[in-house]
């Protein structure tokens, strides 16, 4: 599958987004700090810039709005429509850290729960598509809400470095996190290295019954619309470098770094605010590059008709 | 509604494509995109029409896969190793998942016959539909932004101001080797049906389970190679000659 710059972006940076508001609808830090004041704008931020690169991929964005209408049977509408809802107790939960300095469980935590269900709302816009079998699992939604929640505790621990508090259990919880999340991906590229194909060039013209069936000519010379949409195969020349890539970035070098946090406590605070945004970061990276890879890697049925 | 209709839809239109006779001449690969891009809808735009990298908007294209049995890639030498030509469209799926994905409502299957539309005031040129289809039946119009998709000649098969032999889709109208044909699949009495019910005719990727109403039948046996032999080997032969035949031959054999 293409792998759209636009839907990296949006999965990515809203993944973090929401995961940051799980992390603050907990309650886990200080809503005195300036530093939780800050985090709070920032999910929403994040929140609202995924939403916005999301709709830089359509065809006639001025009818996004249309997109709200069908929650009944599509994901993708489903994900809207929570998008929508979860900004409401997000938007109040920000107002009260904000201005009066408040934290309100009831609120907070319906917050973090309406945030893990756009989640995991996004991640089944993938993984309810038969006709790509690598999404086509429950894996999927799991490895989209372990890593939101991995991405939005490790901003929360920058946070709380930053004068939030409760760094310990913040920097504690985040490695789990990650731990947690990079043990689903790798079971998920375990299932999709070893994937038997449910549809083969035999099964899609029906021509099995007399032998194999490979592809003779192209219904013309260049790229059409599918070969570009669903026929990418950099990736897959770098897949192996890229998803070690991505492994080590994105799981390795910030597992390291936040146990480094468990161990340094809460001794030399400005180191700690230093080792807690380079985790972030090393994390992002890794995130955009695994994304990548999501993508890039996945094998639409359609190229059996086209010989990829 | 991106709902699929509750009740399966009173006639089923669609089209059956003959594997045996397509000689893939895509005379309905042209046909397709001069009614269309005139027709239902923005019309099927082309991207660099002149230049070198050209491509475009088809709703219908021809594919062709050579077939090998195990045991020899030369024709003939296993009975039946052979180029298949391959048309393909929207095969109006009763179970589309190209229309539950649809966040709109742009994308539907009408009740009344089952065709699969979209309506393109509605159409947000997502691309969802698109990938979830298995078939590639769906392409983005890149000029008008918008999916376009087979309509099964909507405007064709229900207009009385033309005259009804043209009444079918125009690539079924269009085809010089009759390998198509339209007409109702849930009729088992109609033209389309007892063709496919003689020839066997298949579902594509059936394991995806979108349960398509177009079918396609399958190549007939190929004849082996050696079975018209013994025609050759009588050219050779004059034994049977009589009459003026039989004299040439003979005075032949005596020069």
């Amino acid at each position: 599958m293409h792998p759209a710059l636009s839907i990296i972006v949006f999965t990515t940076l809203s993944g973090l987004g929401y995961g940051l508001a799980t992390a603050l609808g907990t309650g886990l830090l200080d809503p005195a700090a300036t530093a939780t004041k800050a985090a709070h704008l920032l999910a929403l931020a994040l929140i609202a810039a995924g939403l916005m690169s999301s709709t830089l991929h359509l065809g006639n964005p001025q009818r996004a709005w249309r997109a709200f209408s069908q929650w009944r049977s599509s994901w993708l509408s489903r994900e809207g429509v929570m998008a929508v809802l979860t900004f409401l107790p997000l938007a109040a939960s920000a107002f009260l850290a904000i201005f009066e300095s408040r934290y309100e469980p009831a609120l907070g935590l319906a917050g973090a729960a309406l945030s893990l269900v756009t989640v995991y709302c996004t991640a089944m816009i993938y993984a309810s598509l038969k006709s790509v079998q690598t999404w086509h699992t429950p894996l999927t939604p799991l490895c989209y809400l372990l890593f939101a929640l991995a991405g939005g505790f490790s901003l929360s621990t920058f946070f709380a470095a930053m004068g939030g508090g409760n760094l310990l259990l913040s920097s504690g919880l985040a490695a789990f996190f990650v731990c947690l999340a990079w043990i689903a991906k790798l079971v998920w590229r375990n299932r999709m290295n070893t994937l038997r194909p449910i549809s083969t060039p035999e099964t899609a013209t029906g021509l099995g019954f007399i032998g194999k069936v490979r592809l003779f000519e192209r219904p013309h010379i260049n790229d059409n619309y599918l070969t570009n949409e669903m026929g990418f195969r950099v990736a897959r020349k770098h897949a192996v470098k890229l998803a070690a890539l991505s492994f080590g970035l994105g799981g390795i070098v910030p597992v390291a770094l936040l146990l480094g946090l468990l161990a340094l406590g809460a001794a030399h605070p400005a180191v700690a605010v230093g080792v807690a945004l380079l985790a972030v970061l090393s994390h992002i990276t890794g995130m955009l590059v695994e994304r990548w890879l999501f993508f890039a890697e996945a094998r639409h049925a359609v190229m059996n008709y086209y010989g990829g | 509604m991106t709902s699929l209709p509750a009740t399966a839809p009173a006639k089923k239109l669609g089209l059956v494509i003959d594997l045996d006779v397509c000689v893939g001449c895509h005379a309905c690969v042209i046909s397709c995109k001069e009614w269309n891009t005139g027709g239902y809808g923005a019309a099927l735009s082309d991207q660099d029409p002149y230049g070198a990298e050209v491509s475009g908007t088809f709703l219908n294209r021809v594919h062709s896969f050579e077939v090998i049995p195990e045991g020899g890639e030369i024709v003939g030498e296993a009975g039946e190793a052979r180029i298949v030509h391959f048309p393909k469209s929207c095969l109006h799926c009763d179970d589309a998942p190209c229309v539950t994905v649809c966040p709109t409502g742009a994308s539907y299957k009408r009740t009344e016959d089952g065709i699969v539309l979209v309506d393109e005031d509605m159409c947000i040129g997502c691309g969802l539909c698109a990938w979830a289809c298995p078939y590639g039946a769906r392409e983005m119009d890149l000029a008008a932004g918008v999916m376009k998709k087979c309509t099964l000649c909507v405007d064709r098969i229900y207009n009385e101001t033309i005259q009804e032999i043209d009444r079918v889709p125009s690539c079924v109208r269009t085809c010089p080797a009759n390998a198509r044909h339209y007409g109702d699949l849930a009729d088992p009495q109609s033209e389309v049906s007892l063709m496919v019910a003689a020839r066997g005719g298949i579902d594509l990727m059936p394991e995806q389970g979108t349960r398509p109403v177009n079918k396609y039948l399958p190549p007939r046996p190929r004849q082996v190679l050696g079975a018209g032999s013994e025609q050759a080997l009588l050219a050779e032969n004059t034994d049977g000659a009589t009459g003026f035949f039989a004299w040439l031959d003979g005075v032949l054999e005596r020069i």
